[in-house]
């Protein structure tokens, strides 16, 4: 019962959520006693072969395929789970994971469990495994029936833990997809350039209405800025406009789980909470004390934006400099 | 184009999530379930598509008890042509999946709509399922579209961006905010959605392969440390030292 994970490759590199999916995959195979086996979607450098054999790859199967072809992805992973004699296959539920994951598991004829926030527990019956669920109002305790299955782990959500068990051998996926399936003609991608990505970041500044206008964002920028974090806004800052619609986290938006949540001018409706409340420390800061983001936030400061961001930026800056 | 659009109900976003004492269950005392989100505006791009092209019908699906038929008729009102109910409950993706590619075969769609996901659940299954077990491409999450009724221009979002792409009908795709705004029913649509044909058919599948033990609630927050305003290097120090988080 060998683990098989996904690794989405860029320019060489695995990233942190495909680290982190290798590492929950490695320790899935030692519950099993069993090896875990990576299939990396192009070539990989020197430095991140040595970070697979660090985390306890026994073997990396690569492919050659481009990132946009959810179908070559599909099929790929297909023919390495037959060759690894794979049942437990691991993806991160990401935008690409979610469009591979289920054609996937139905492939496969497997079940799919999606969303999933721990390392799942096996028992005789299947798996036991717990998810997020109602936009993180609450979990799920879901029974896999036996044994194989497809995980779409969330996000920043497991640690990356260096477990070595020896060399992690390598081999070219010999069967490449023909691409007579492609009917999916993709002639363009918008990359967003410059900035973090909402859903891979692991600080997030978010600010609401209590902004007064779009023209006081560089506030919220320059916060953003200085704690190498992401931007984001609640539903009708994107809705007015203020900011673009891949901002808007929430029920109705995107969820996010970073490490750290700074909440600005948002009341925290249980619509926008829904979407964040899952993120490890919360600091909110709105002019009013009863607002209800402080019943879910770690930290609170009662006060007004516009005077304590300059200060929260420059605080930040300071600590960075006596920390270089 | 003859579309098909898959509606899950769910607990109103405004819904404090309760659950029944032996955590098996949601409580659904004073829960007021909605058409998911997602599949609201799945239904009002199916109807817009359509009248751009001045013609063709829109079915919707549902696979669920009677319970929901409330909201498959709020669907009719919207525009709906008609509705099918499959007569089953809704516990597992691929059991829903199957029910669903089991209607969609019984006629020729040219596009089949979900919504992203379904925000009780949460579980982004059902449209990729779907896809699969019919053999058509998937289009996920998708942000907008205009077609030709053989052809169709679509954008998505993907890891770090969005992408533009072609495809040719038939399709799956899933529906994301962005992709047209929710249409309230008026009184017309609400008097003639009484006399639509709602259907409704047996269950012609039993694929479970997962089935949820039981729920908890989140666990609750310690309490909130309050910071005087004045004092930002504290909250720094704070989120180094005892958050470890900068
Ligand atoms: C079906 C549905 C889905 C929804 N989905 C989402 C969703 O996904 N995401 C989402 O965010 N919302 C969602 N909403 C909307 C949600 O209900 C709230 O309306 C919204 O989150 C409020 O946004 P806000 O906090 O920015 O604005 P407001 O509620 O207007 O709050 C502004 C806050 O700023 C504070 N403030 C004002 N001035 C200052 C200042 N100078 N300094 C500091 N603080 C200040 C105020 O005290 C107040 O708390 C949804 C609603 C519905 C009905
Ligand atoms: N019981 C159901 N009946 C019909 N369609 C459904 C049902 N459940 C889910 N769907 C569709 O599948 C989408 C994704 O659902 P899910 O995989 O549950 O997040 C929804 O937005 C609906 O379009």
């Amino acid at each position: 019962m060998s683990v098989l994970v996904f690794a989405p490759v860029q320019d060489g590199i695995l990233k942190k959520l495909a680290l982190e999916a290798v590492s929950f995959g490695v320790q899935l195979a030692h519950s099993l006693q069993s090896n875990c086996s990576v299939l990396c979607s192009s070539e990989i450098s020197a430095e991140a072969h040595q970070q697979m054999q660090d985390l306890g790859v026994a073997l990396c199967l690569k492919a050659e395929h481009d990132l946009m072809d959810f179908d070559a992805v599909v099929h790929d992973l297909t023919q390495a789970a037959a060759r690894v004699g794979a049942q437990q296959l691991v993806i991160s539920n990401t935008y690409l994971g979610k469009s591979v994951a289920p054609r996937l598991a139905v492939r496969l004829g497997m079940p799919l469990a999606s969303g999933v926030i721990d390392v799942p527990k096996k028992s005789n019956d299947g798996w036991g495994i717990r998810r997020s669920v109602f936009s993180n109002k609450g979990y799920a305790f879901l029974q896999v029936k036996g044994h194989p299955c497809v995980m779409a782990i969330t996000p920043n959500s497991f640690p990356i833990e260096n477990r070595t068990v020896g060399e992690c051998k390598t081999e070219a996926l010999a069967v490449p997809f023909d691409g007579h399936q492609i009917k999916i003609q993709v002639n363009r991608v918008d990359r967003v350039v410059g900035k973090i990505p909402l859903t891979e970041a692991e600080r997030v500044v978010s600010a609401g209405r209590g902004l007064k206008g779009p023209e006081n964002w560089h506030l919220v920028e320059s916060l953003a800025a200085s704690l190498d974090a992401a931007t984001a806004c609640s539903k009708p800052v994107s809705d007015m406009h203020w900011r673009p619609h891949e901002e808007h986290v929430g029920q109705t938006g995107i969820t996010i789980k970073p490490d750290l949540y700074i909440a600005i001018g948002i009341s925290g409706a249980i619509q926008h909470l829904a979407g964040v409340s899952s993120s490890k420390v919360i600091v909110a800061i709105n002019t009013d004390k009863e607002a209800p983001f402080f019943k879910v936030a770690d930290y609170g400061i009662v006060g007004d934006a516009f005077d304590i961001l300059p200060r929260l930026t420059a605080a930040v800056q300071r600590f960075k400099a006596s920390h270089a | 184009m003859n579309i098909l659009v898959c509606l899950s109900q769910v607990p109103d976003t405004t819904t404090r999530i309760v659950f029944t004492a032996d955590g098996k269950s949601l409580d659904k005392n004073g829960v007021q379930f909605i058409i998911n989100p997602y599949d609201e505006l799945a239904l009002t791009k199916a109807l817009e598509l359509n009248e751009s092209m001045g013609g063709g019908r829109v079915t919707v699906v549902h696979v669920g008890r009677a319970d929901s038929e409330s909201n498959l008729r709020k669907a009719m009102a919207i525009g709906a042509d008609q509705a099918i109910r499959v007569d089953a409950d809704a516990t597992d993706a691929v059991q829903v999946a199957r029910e669903l590619a089991a209607i969609a075969s019984k006629d020729r769609y040219d596009l089949i709509l979900c919504g992203r996901e379904s925000i009780d659940y949460n579980g982004g299954m059902v449209g990729g399922m779907l896809a699969e077990l019919l053999g058509l491409p998937l289009v996920n999450i998708m942000t907008s579209i205009s077609s030709n009724g053989t052809e169709a221009e679509v954008s998505f979002d993907v890891d770090g961006g969005r992408a533009y792409a072609q495809v040719a009908h038939p399709f799956v795709a899933t529906c994301q905010k962005e992709l047209t705004e929710p249409r309230i029913p008026n009184m017309r649509g609400i008097m003639m959605a009484r006399t639509k044909p709602l259907e409704v058919v047996a269950a012609s599948v039993n694929a479970e392969q997962t089935q949820v033990l039981h729920y908890e609630p989140p666990v609750a927050k310690s309490g909130c440390r309050f910071v005087d305003a004045g004092d930002m290097d504290q909250l720094v120090s704070l989120l180094h030292e005892q958050s470890k988080v900068i």
